[in-house]
């Protein structure tokens, strides 16, 4: 990953101050400073929330490379027409508004001792509470014959926006009867039903552009979220296209060759016209250099989201090592508004409520076919833990599924709008 | 003074379309049936006041989004300010299905799709409509909060404080601004029948899974705290 971006937008002096320095409201005003790192469900969410709530009262900066983020969740309605990228894409502007302020560049370094976060463009940003919230980076190695440096020819398409785009135009060019090939991520990772929603998502466009293609998939694992309403979904809509290896079959066993556009499943060698790499995924990198990492994620108290490193570092989302909760977009934004509240609580002294926890993905499996799994959680000495949950039924009646998905737009309409306001 | 001319006009269309088009209107009794569906959100007949959707006395003839003291969706404000006047044919279409009228009002409601169905349903809300100064004794009188919940749970004062941390968890799906886009908006509701609906989602009354388990682990006072909140939400 390169750092080729940055800049910086704010409000009044705020925005004065970073043509100087990136250095923003330094000290001297006495004001307590929150640094926010990751601008996505996690970070933005949070980075709102103690503005709004602190009521001035807390400087908050959030740092996001990107000017325009695009969401990974509903991506895959997009690779299977439903969604433009467009309805995927949301700027800082409103939350800039809204008191944060915005810095656009790569957050490089940690110093917990001086409690200072480094940046690519140079400089540091003092904080009190820092808060990580920076999504999923693969482990390298995770799939023999891939590393980053293959993700134009074999996309990940695992963070929404160019690599995403760049699938859909691989799909979109295969040949009449071409073969698409999935290697899937071992547990843990973002959004569990997200690789069998691509999955479905891919077959709603091969039906109708390309029906005699194919689908292959390897799956390190013996089972996957939602399976039984996928399977369900797959047989009764895309009969005989799927191909799922689970682990019982070999699927872990894979390898690529990115050059040659093969995959090797088992010891058999198979050319495909699209592969789509989701490797073995770790915590964002800046949770690593931070150090409070242990491992591929942050282990956190389930009570604030603090690291078990360090109690003035955070980390909210994916990154996090939390306990029961899948790592999802709701999740990250459910785990934010606990975090923004005891950080609130501990800088202001305003009152902190108990922690609670929610989450629920939706998936789409074709046209008004959605389906969901959700679940509520609370916070334990030990880890968030499960408390209730749901799980749609196989064999729902069509109307229900779609007023599933139309729930779910209605879902990503209102978290998009808690995330950015 | 404005309902009165389109409410002539509206009549003199009714009878200028003669005995075909009388032949069409339903059957009010049935219609009082039908009636069920809009309860939750809606009153008529003596007595009835703005719930979480405006009373319907008197809703023939009216401008869409003109009831005082109702919280309506910026497309219905709007609609009632480009002319949008509730008669038979505009109430008909709006029932049929709401969001293709109005598309992003606040009536979360699927529609009525029978047209026999709902001929009944407008002849019954005719019924307190024809006359306004005199509408009939309401029988059944049509009131949007029939439930057996204890009053003690109803009279319990909600601390909105603590109602708009809880309501941060809500607002990742209901918008806070009150838009209505496949899940319904839920500020502006009275508090009563905030209680009432989530109550009905705790006990597994109302059926939807997330709600049912959102709500279920909410005590009583945290349930009067969020109604404390979302009630004066804008």
């Amino acid at each position: 990953m390169t750092i080729n971006r940055r800049g910086f937008i704010g409000t009044g002096a705020a925005a004065a101050a970073t043509l100087s320095a990136p250095v923003v409201f330094a000290a001297g005003h006495g004001k307590p400073r929150v640094v926010v790192v990751g601008g996505g469900a996690g970070g933005a969410t949070a980075a709102r929330y103690i503005a709004k709530d602190s009521k001035g009262e807390i400087d908050v900066t959030l740092i996001e490379p990107t000017r325009m983020y695009y969401t990974c969740f509903f991506s895959n309605l997009y690779l299977g027409g439903f969604k433009e990228m467009d309805d995927l894409g949301h700027s800082y502007g409103t939350l800039a508004a809204g008191g944060v302020n915005v810095v656009h560049d790569w957050a490089v370094g940690v110093d917990r001792d001086a409690k200072t976060v480094a940046l690519a463009g140079g400089g540091s940003l003092p904080y009190d509470k820092l808060i990580l919230s920076p999504g999923i980076d693969f482990v390298d190695g995770a799939v023999e014959g891939w590393d980053l440096s293959a993700q134009n020819a074999m996309p990940h398409a695992y963070k929404g926006g160019s690599q995403t785009e760049l699938l859909k135009a691989q799909i979109a060019a295969m040949p009449a009867g071409g073969t698409f090939a999935m290697v899937a991520p071992p547990n843990p990772y973002r959004c569990p039903p997200g690789p069998y929603e691509r999955v479905s998502m891919v077959a709603h466009y091969l039906k109708a552009n390309n029906p005699t293609a194919k689908i292959i998939v390897a799956d390190p694992k013996p089972k996957f979220s939602k399976q039984a309403l996928f399977q369900e979904g797959w047989a009764d809509h895309y009969d005989g296209m799927v191909d799922w290896i689970g682990e019982d079959f070999g699927g872990g066993d894979v390898s690529v060759d990115p050059s040659a556009m093969t995959v090797t499943i088992d010891g058999e060698e198979t050319k495909v016209d699209v592969c789509n790499v989701i490797p073995a995924m770790k915590a964002g990198r800046i949770a690593e250099l931070a150090g409070v990492t242990d491992g591929n994620w942050a282990p956190v108290n389930a009570a604030d989201m603090s690291t078990k490193a360090d109690a003035d570092v955070h980390v909210l989302g994916d990154a996090s090592q939390q306990g029961d909760m899948p790592k999802s977009g709701f999740s990250a934004n459910s785990q934010a508004k606990v975090c923004a509240n005891a950080v609130r609580g501990a800088l202001t002294g305003s009152k902190v409520f108990p922690a609670k926890f929610s989450n629920t993905c939706w998936s789409l499996i074709a046209t008004n076919d959605g389906v969901k799994v959700g679940a509520t959680y609370e916070a334990t000495v030990e880890k968030i833990a499960k408390v209730d949950g749901f799980i749609s039924a196989t064999g729902e009646s069509a109307d229900l599924r779609k007023a599933t998905y139309e729930e779910s737009e209605g879902w990503y309409a209102g978290i998009t709008s808690d995330m950015f306001g | 003074m404005i309902r009165q001319l389109p409410t002539l006009l509206a009549f003199a269309a009714l009878f200028a379309g003669g005995a075909a088009f009388s032949e069409e209107l339903g059957d009010a009794e049935k219609g009082a049936d039908a009636f069920g569906q809009c309860k939750a959100c809606h009153q008529i007949g003596d007595g009835a006041e703005n719930r979480i959707g405006p009373q319907l006395n008197g809703i023939f003839g009216r401008p869409a989004g003109s009831v005082e003291g109702v919280k309506y969706s910026r497309s219905m404000l709007r609609m009632g300010d480009d002319g949008l006047i509730w008669t038979y044919d505009t109430l008909d279409a709006y029932l049929e299905n709401p969001k293709a009228l109005v598309s992003k009002t606040r009536m979360n409601f699927r529609g009525v799709k029978n047209n026999e169905e709902r001929a009944n349903l407008l002849a019954f809300l005719r019924a307190y409509s024809d006359n306004p100064s005199d509408i009939p004794e309401a029988e059944p009188t049509a009131t949007g909060t029939d439930h057996d919940l204890d009053p003690a749970i109803l009279a319990i004062q909600g601390d909105p404080e603590y109602g708009e941390y809880l309501a941060s968890e809500c607002t990742t799906c209901h918008q806070s601004d009150g838009d209505n886009d496949g899940i319904p908006g839920v500020t502006g509701w009275p508090t009563e029948d905030f209680v009432v609906a989530m109550h009905a989602y705790k006990r597994k009354i109302r059926p939807h899974p997330v709600m049912q388990m959102m709500a279920g682990r909410l005590s009583d006072e945290e349930i009067a705290a969020l109604a404390a909140y979302f009630r004066d939400l804008d």
